[in-house]
């Protein structure tokens, strides 16, 4: 799930709320994390080591299922978050091609992240709305036929 | 709740939403699409104008709903208007206006909206060629239930296959009838789900669970999705019978990250459930109880292989492990466990009130029922389509599909996903069943069809599937972690001209190499698409390695006698290569030709010919 851009990220009461509604029960990890990333926009290190004790499983186990899973990340996110699907159904259709065009205006490959923190482009395995590729997300946001020559006009959206 | 309290809530409703099924009822219902794919076309900001339009014109017989998906997301927002049952596509804001305007005020059809403007006959579901073939059961009755009241799945004698289950059937006699049915997994593998049943039935431990696998990591597929946001009770039901049937008294679904929407739907509807006692305790005043969770995956595609998905459950890295132990026997939290995809139990409900017998009837041999496609890639119409078993793979891309766009030619279809194949044009009619399909190399998957045309080269499909299961392999094997690596390797070394015929040898024999040695299906199954265009495509890897990885450009002729000399594509050409007289059939100098196919997308006769 997306970020929801609150401006109170990292609000530590927050994460302790949410880290103590799964006290001691191991099998919520996943849930638990994310709800965190939900809160914080990523997973900081803080919120690691309060899973760990309220959980009760070893911060080495939390780094094993966070590298893990995709849906993870270590790193602050960004303010828009472009996410281009790269399933079948939108391969064959030119994804590729509106991938390129990201990444040339925005001056960033896919996977990073502009230095202000403003937009971050990834690529997804399908978005499931196959019927409308190609199909991209930002923030969670469904758009579809986004060809590469509607780059220009979605990212004129994203000031 | 009671079977009496269950007949007079049906009863009630019925007559609320008697507007949907009456023909004579003097008020109308709009129903608009609220899947994700049409509200991503601005569905809901549709709902809001139109009612608008009919505050703005004091109308108050006709009421505004939302209904689940229709499968034909490309041209949505899809709206319906009942009692007449019109079909509506391409529904924007200023539609809606004036669909109330000519439609709601002035009793005619809107024509300009209607799936074919052109064919303005087609005015209901059932006229549209994309779903006269069409046969639904998992998919069955979406476009008169609101996702999100559980009165609307009631009213269509919802629960009552629940109801004759516990009270009026033994477990056994549950299972016998799936035995009967002959329904198979939809999820991939296509195991008898009747057997699993029984062999979870057979365990004695005293905590069992049913498990709903809803991780839908197919690139191409999204049946799964549409049937959680479209009718999530029905899912709720079967895995409630599931329950009944093998003595679970819990059940989980684990459910995709990236489907936030069908998320927010099935909690309501457990919650719903809940309320009116179809979950809980003490189901229908007997002694089976019944609860069921959601769990959220976490992006990772491995987690759809059933021993992956139940670590991630508990909470672990989503890693394999070898079987046996098989779930039935040691699942989730080391009980035994009944996993499940949602196509398959979507079939539940039906089977149980209608019969075993019934369901066999519907389909070919061994593959017994429906299932749910989704069509996809350079295909006239995309979107999802449920068919009976056998239909052939040319019935589904031409006959309801249409073909492939703008002239150009069908080359191959993909089918399965990434653990799936590549089938050429001469296997166009090969019935769609697993068996069929498994002997010609390919495999049923989940079901996602994705067309590719003339322009689509093999080897780079190949390559796109690869790159998939390179970034998706757990790493946990070292055949799949590295094998597919290398495979990969030799693929980037042929489109870069730098390959010789014996690393496409090489390509084949690792790719077996693989495919026996994984740990797990997704090892056991990732070279499919290599080893398929290999064996339909060879020539493609050949011509890479003669040409020094340039595949051939493409040369373009003009069929002479389907030329009418209109001088569209020489006007087109951006080198000017065609020439000739106005009236008389042009020609293409192919020596100045780059292939660039600007002409054959112009040509409005068909008469530009790839060669
Ligand atoms: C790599 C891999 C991915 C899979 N992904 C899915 C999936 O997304 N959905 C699914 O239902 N089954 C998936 N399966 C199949 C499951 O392991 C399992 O066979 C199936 O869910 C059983 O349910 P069924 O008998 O109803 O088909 C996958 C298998 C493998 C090996
Ligand atoms: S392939 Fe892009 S949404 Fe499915």
């Amino acid at each position: 799930m997306a970020c929801k851009n609150c401006t109170n990220c990292g609000q530590p009461d927050k994460i302790d709320k949410i880290v103590n509604k799964f006290k001691g029960d191991p099998t919520e990890l996943i849930h638990c994390l994310q709800l965190v990333q939900e809160e914080q926009g990523y997973i900081s290190q803080d919120a690691v080591k309060k899973i760990s004790v309220s959980l009760g499983v070893p911060e080495s186990d939390i780094f094993s299922v966070v590298t893990f899973y995709s849906q993870f990340t270590l790193k602050p996110k960004a303010q828009y978050n472009i996410e281009v699907c790269m399933g079948t159904a939108c391969y064959v259709l030119g994804a590729d091609k509106s991938i390129k065009k990201f990444e040339e205006k925005l001056g960033i490959k896919v996977g990073e992240q502009t230095e202000d923190n403003k937009y971050a482009l990834c690529q997804s395995r399908c978005l499931g709305c196959c019927g409308l590729a190609p199909v991209i997300s930002v923030n969670g946001q469904i758009h579809g036929k986004v060809t590469e020559d509607k780059v220009d006009e979605i990212l004129s959206k994203l000031k | 709740m009671t079977y009496k309290e269950l007949v007079e809530l049906r009863e009630a409703r019925l007559k609320e939403i008697d507007v949907r099924f009456n023909k004579n009822s003097p008020n109308k219902e709009i129903m608009v699409c609220s899947s994700t794919g049409c509200k991503s076309n601005h569905g809901d900001a549709v709902i809001k104008a139109f009612e608008q339009a009919l505050k703005q014109n004091n109308i108050t017989n006709v009421t505004v709903g939302r209904t689940g998906c229709f499968g034909l997301c490309a041209l949505g927002p899809i709206v319906i208007v009942y009692p007449e049952g019109t079909f509506y596509c391409r529904v924007t804001e200023e539609a809606a206006k004036e669909i109330v305007e000519t439609h709601i005020k002035n009793g005619q059809v809107a024509t300009k909206y209607l799936y074919d403007p052109e064919v303005p006959t087609q005015t209901t579901k059932a006229d549209i060629d994309f779903y006269k073939k069409q046969h639904f059961i998992a998919r069955k009755d979406s476009e008169y239930i609101n996702p999100e009241n559980i009165l609307d799945y009631v009213a269509l004698f919802g629960y009552t296959a629940l109801y004759k289950a516990v009270t009026e059937m033994t477990p056994q006699g549950v299972i016998d009838e799936v035995k009967l049915s002959g329904l198979r997994g939809r999820g991939g593998a296509g195991f008898t789900t009747g057997v699993k049943w029984e062999l979870t039935a057979k365990e004695t431990a005293k905590q069992k669970y049913v498990v709903c696998n809803a991780d839908e990591g197919d690139p191409g597929a999204f049946m799964d999705r549409s049937i959680v946001e479209s009718d999530p009770h029905k899912l709720i039901e079967a895995m409630a019978i599931a329950a009944y049937a093998v003595g679970a008294s819990k059940g989980y679904v684990y459910l995709r990250a990236e489907y936030p929407l069908a998320g927010q739907r099935l909690e309501k509807a457990i919650k719903d459930a809940k309320k009116y006692g179809f979950l809980g305790k003490n189901i229908f005043g007997t002694d089976f109880s019944f609860d069921l969770t959601i769990k959220f995956g976490a992006g990772a595609f491995v987690c759809g292989e059933e021993t992956a998905l139940m670590h991630s459950l508990e909470g672990k890295r989503g890693e394999p492990r070898n079987r046996p132990p098989y779930p039935a026997q040691s699942g989730v939290f080391k009980c035994p466990t009944v996993l499940n995809n949602v196509e398959t139990y979507a079939n539940i409900t039906e089977i149980i009130k209608n019969g075993g017998e019934w369901y066999k009837q519907i389909g070919m041999g061994k593959s017994t029922g429906t299932k749910v496609f989704a069509l996809s890639g350079k295909v006239r119409h995309t979107g999802l389509i449920e068919l009976p078993m056998g239909t052939t793979l040319r019935e589904i891309i031409f006959d309801i599909g249409g073909g492939v766009p703008n002239g150009k030619k069908f080359k191959a279809v993909q089918i399965g996903g990434p653990s799936g194949a590549c089938l050429p044009e001469d296997k166009l009619d090969l019935p769609v069943t697993y068996d069929d399909l498994s002997a010609n190399g390919a495999m049923m998957g989940s079901g996602g069809l994705i067309v590719l045309d003339e322009d689509s080269s093999m080897v780079e499909v190949a390559k796109f599937f690869l790159e998939f299961i390179c970034d998706e392999s757990c790493g946990k094997c070292t055949p799949c972690r590295i094998g597919n690596k290398r495979l990969l390797e030799l693929l980037n070394k042929l489109l870069d001209g730098k390959g010789t015929m014996e690393d496409i040898d090489e390509l084949e024999a690792l790719s077996h190499f693989i495919k026996e040695n994984s740990l797990c299906g997704l090892g056991q199954t990732s070279p499919n698409p290599v080893l398929s265009t290999l064996r339909y495509f060879r020539n493609e890897y050949e011509d890479l390695v003669k040409n020094a990885g340039k595949p051939k450009t493409p040369k373009y002729r003009i069929n002479k006698e389907k030329c009418i000399g209109c001088s569209a594509c020489s006007r087109a050409c951006p080198v000017k290569c065609i020439n000739g007289e106005i009236r008389s059939p042009f020609e293409i100098d192919e020596e100045k030709c780059i292939g660039c196919g600007t002409c054959q997308r112009t040509c409005k006769f068909n008469a530009i010919e790839k060669v």
